[in-house]
């Protein structure tokens, strides 16, 4: 154990160069320990659970079609609903946004040859498809769990206990993933920049990255903690919150939420991240606020640690818990506005590029404002209370969590594929799939909010046929959402293979990733690059875009 | 954003310059790692703790009668898990000193004095006249110090790996010695958390 191994094996060296040749195929299929293999093996696996979890909303939304339940069984229904919820937080989100574009983005982006702990980052990703197996194995083996995403007991310990247990299992291996993940962002960014890079000199990402890891240290082995007394409770006799022998269910609640609360955060904050790269770069401006971007980013981080009660005010709150936790709640959105603010201050006057990546992050913005502001009228407790567990609440999740980190994902697969595969996505194809993705969100999210406020509850097959005319239209709108993903998929499947080439710098971009080849070779710069200006110096004369060949780059004409 | 130009490269001039080798290796991060991940561990324990103070704050009775918990042998356990945090704190400063010997000495001692924490948490374990499903506290009981025994055999497992590795000619020295010094963090965190549960579950109760 002398050194930390970082040495990195090349399937096959050109003889003569002495720099390393790509990755083979098979590769992807191995534990391999380069960050840029881990990446892509994060965004594949992740968009593939994407499908899966795409797929079960689609057949809910088909049995919500109708008032009755008539389309699946009740069992199965809830089994959809609660697997729904894990694998697109879990195993789409979490590690598409945290794991896919962290893993790939960070190393390049602030000058270093891997991440700070190569294995570990591997054995990082290779929890992930197990976990994977285990969730489908709980429909094989007692069909599934029941209890929602939440897992609240009672419910959770009196329905479906191998299934639960089955559910735990895989929660507490994609935590165990995260952390390790988190530990090796942190010390890489802190410690693994190019000497040349100053912490105010750092792409926004790696903020937002930052502030995403201190997220996921903290609150995910206080969910750990929570799953593993569920799971004695379940298996072992305990009685931690069986309130017929002492325990309460309250305090699971307490510990679920400290992490899932924060979660929130860690789906959105590497969102965020990339809005600020993406906005920019298609803009052609620099960043509005670079500071404040940087630190709203922390203080989400911080503030965020202390909101949770607010998924609990009909939970038995006490009165002054409700009015601490509304307004630690409504102060989040001070930070947030102040994200909000910034990139459109950066369109302000900008020569706007309507590439696909940069409709995505437009579209992004107007969802999320959208999404943020329902979900600040949910953060005041009197509110809450009357909307409690409504399907306003639904429409409020999935439009920050679709309109925001799905969107979100999408503009930085536009923004990064070129430099991921070498190749260019479709813009046309790309266009119908962000018109269809736009106009199915809409629809499919925004009568939610209405069925909410007429009391329409979540988590129910079967509902009150005065709810009937607008289920189908978000019926319709979940459709168009399915159909969407079509031209997107198929456009990453063709570009791949035979899209247009990309070249180094198809976007004119100025952070550090666009010095290197598309893909980038193995160890990504065969001579390091040195940081000649900011992230984001876009239309200014010092912007001169130096290139490990000492060649100015197209960079120099922004 | 003010123009970031590294003055002490060549890049100020407009060319590119040579700054760094290819290949060179970054320095051992792996102690930074560590502490890291022990940070977030430690909160697990956190969860566990508060769940802990929450039952015992509302219980009529904490230990209820039929849990009642036996102070002398944990107490001496303390004392010997306590202490074997010194011992290797010896083993690392060897190792410092080039002296292998002397960490291979201390470094056994440690093992034992874990081993002996873990037979005597076994010990009281069997002849305690309650079992994990006997009330909530005995739940809490068994599931926390559970868990830190199982820490603390993972941080025996740690010992014996640098003792094993350590009968290699020239594995550890005076410059190279990340292992015994992760070891030896992650044997004073086993050791912090039990003094906060010894805290929580024995020194509570003579409040009683």
């Amino acid at each position: 154990m002398a050194q930390a191994d970082v040495s990195i094996k090349p399937t096959e060296v050109q003889g003569g160069h002495g720099h390393p040749d790509k990755w083979k195929w098979y590769d992807y299929f191995t534990f391999n320990v380069d960050h840029k293999v881990i990446g892509i093996q994060y965004l594949v696996t992740s968009f593939l659970f994407y499908l899966a979890g795409g797929f079960m909303a689609v057949l809910m939304r088909t049995e919500l079609a109708t008032p009755d339940s008539d389309f699946l069984s009740p069992d199965l229904y809830n089994a959809f609903l609660t697997n729904h919820g894990t694998i697109m937080i879990f195993l789409w989100i979490v590690p598409a946004a945290i794991g896919g574009f962290g893993n790939f983005l960070i190393p390049l982006m602030i000058g270093a040859r891997d991440m700070a702990f190569p294995k570990l980052n591997a054995i990082a990703f290779w929890l992930n498809p197990p976990a994977g197996a285990v969730l489908a194995a709980s429909f094989f083996l007692g069909g599934g769990a029941q209890s929602g995403w939440t897992s609240y007991p009672p419910l959770s310990e009196i329905t479906a206990n191998l299934p639960q247990t089955l559910w735990c299992v895989a929660l507490v291996m994609v935590g165990t993933s995260s952390i390790l993940g988190s530990v090796n962002f942190l010390v890489t960014i802190w410690k693994m920049r190019i000497p040349s890079m100053k912490w105010d000199q750092m792409p926004l990402f790696c903020w937002a990255m930052v502030a995403t890891s201190i997220l996921a240290l903290f609150a995910t082995p206080v969910l750990a903690a929570a799953l593993i007394l569920l799971t004695f409770d379940i298996n072992f006799g305990t009685s931690f919150f069986k309130p017929d022998a002492g325990g309460n269910v309250v305090v699971y609640q307490h510990l679920f939420w400290f992490y899932s609360h924060p979660a929130v955060y860690l789906m959105i904050l590497p969102i965020f991240g990339i809005m600020s790269e993406v906005i920019p770069v298609h803009a052609r401006k620099p960043i509005f606020g670079y500071k404040a971007i940087a630190y709203s980013s922390l203080t989400i981080c911080l503030v965020g640690l202390f909101v949770w009660v607010h998924h609990m005010f009909t939970s038995g709150t006490a009165p002054w818990m409700r009015i601490f936790f509304t307004i630690s709640t409504l102060i989040v959105a001070v930070p947030t506005g102040v994200k909000i603010f910034s990139w459109v201050a950066t369109l302000w006057g900008g020569k706007i590029r309507y590439t696909t990546a940069m409709l995505f992050a437009v579209g992004l913005l107007s969802m999320f404002v959208f999404g943020g502001l329902s979900g600040v009228t949910l953060g005041a407790a009197p509110f809450d209370i009357h909307v409690h567990d409504t399907y306003y609440v639904v429409g409020h999740f999935h439009y920050v969590l679709f309109g925001g980190s799905v969107f979100g994902i999408y503009s930085g697969i536009y923004h990064w594929f070129p430099k991921i595969t070498g190749r260019m996505l479709n813009e046309p194809l790309g266009k119908v799939h962000f018109v269809l993705t736009f106009i199915g969100t809409l629809l499919t999210f925004t009568p939610m909010h209405q069925l909410g406020m007429q009391g329409m509850p979540r988590r129910v097959a079967m509902y009150d046929p005065q709810f009937a005319d607008l289920n189908q239209l978000v019926t319709v709108g979940a459709y168009i959402l399915a159909v969407s993903v079509i031209p997107f998929y198929f456009n990453v499947i063709w570009s791949w293979r035979s899209g247009k080439e990309a070249g180094p710098n198809p976007w004119n971009a100025l952070t550090l990733e666009w010095t290197t080849d598309s893909p980038p070779i193995i160890e990504n710069w065969e001579v390091l690059p040195v940081l000649t200006h900011g992230p984001y110096e876009y239309g200014m004369d010092k912007a001169n875009q130096v290139g490990p060949a000492g060649e100015p780059t197209e960079a120099t004409q922004v | 954003m003010q123009g970031a130009i590294d003055s002490n490269t060549a890049a100020a001039n407009g060319h590119a310059a040579v700054a760094h080798e290819a290949h060179e290796e970054h320095q051992d991060l792996r102690v930074l790692g560590l502490i890291t991940f022990l940070a977030s561990e430690f909160l697990m324990f956190a969860g566990f703790f508060a769940v802990f103070l929450v039952f015992r704050g509302s219980a009529a009775e904490w230990p209820p009668k039929e849990t009642e918990v036996e102070l002398l042998l944990p107490a001496v356990n303390t004392l010997i898990l306590v202490s074997s945090s010194w011992v290797i704190n010896l083993g690392t400063k060897a190792i410092k000193k080039n002296d292998l010997a002397g960490m291979r000495k201390w470094f056994g001692i440690t093992a034992a004095m874990g081993a002996v924490f873990l037979a005597g948490q076994v010990y009281e374990y069997m002849n305690l006249g309650y079992g994990l499903r006997t009330n909530l506290f005995s739940n809490c009981f068994y599931l926390t110090t559970g868990f830190h025994g199982a820490h603390v055999f993972i941080g025996l497992v740690l010992i014996l790996g640098v003792l094993w590795r350590s009968r290699r000619a020239n594995h550890y020295s005076d410059i190279t010695h990340t292992g015994p010094e992760m070891a030896e963090i992650y044997w004073h965190f086993v050791d912090v958390v039990w003094i906060v549960l010894f805290t929580l579950i024995y020194l509570l109760t003579l409040l009683n």
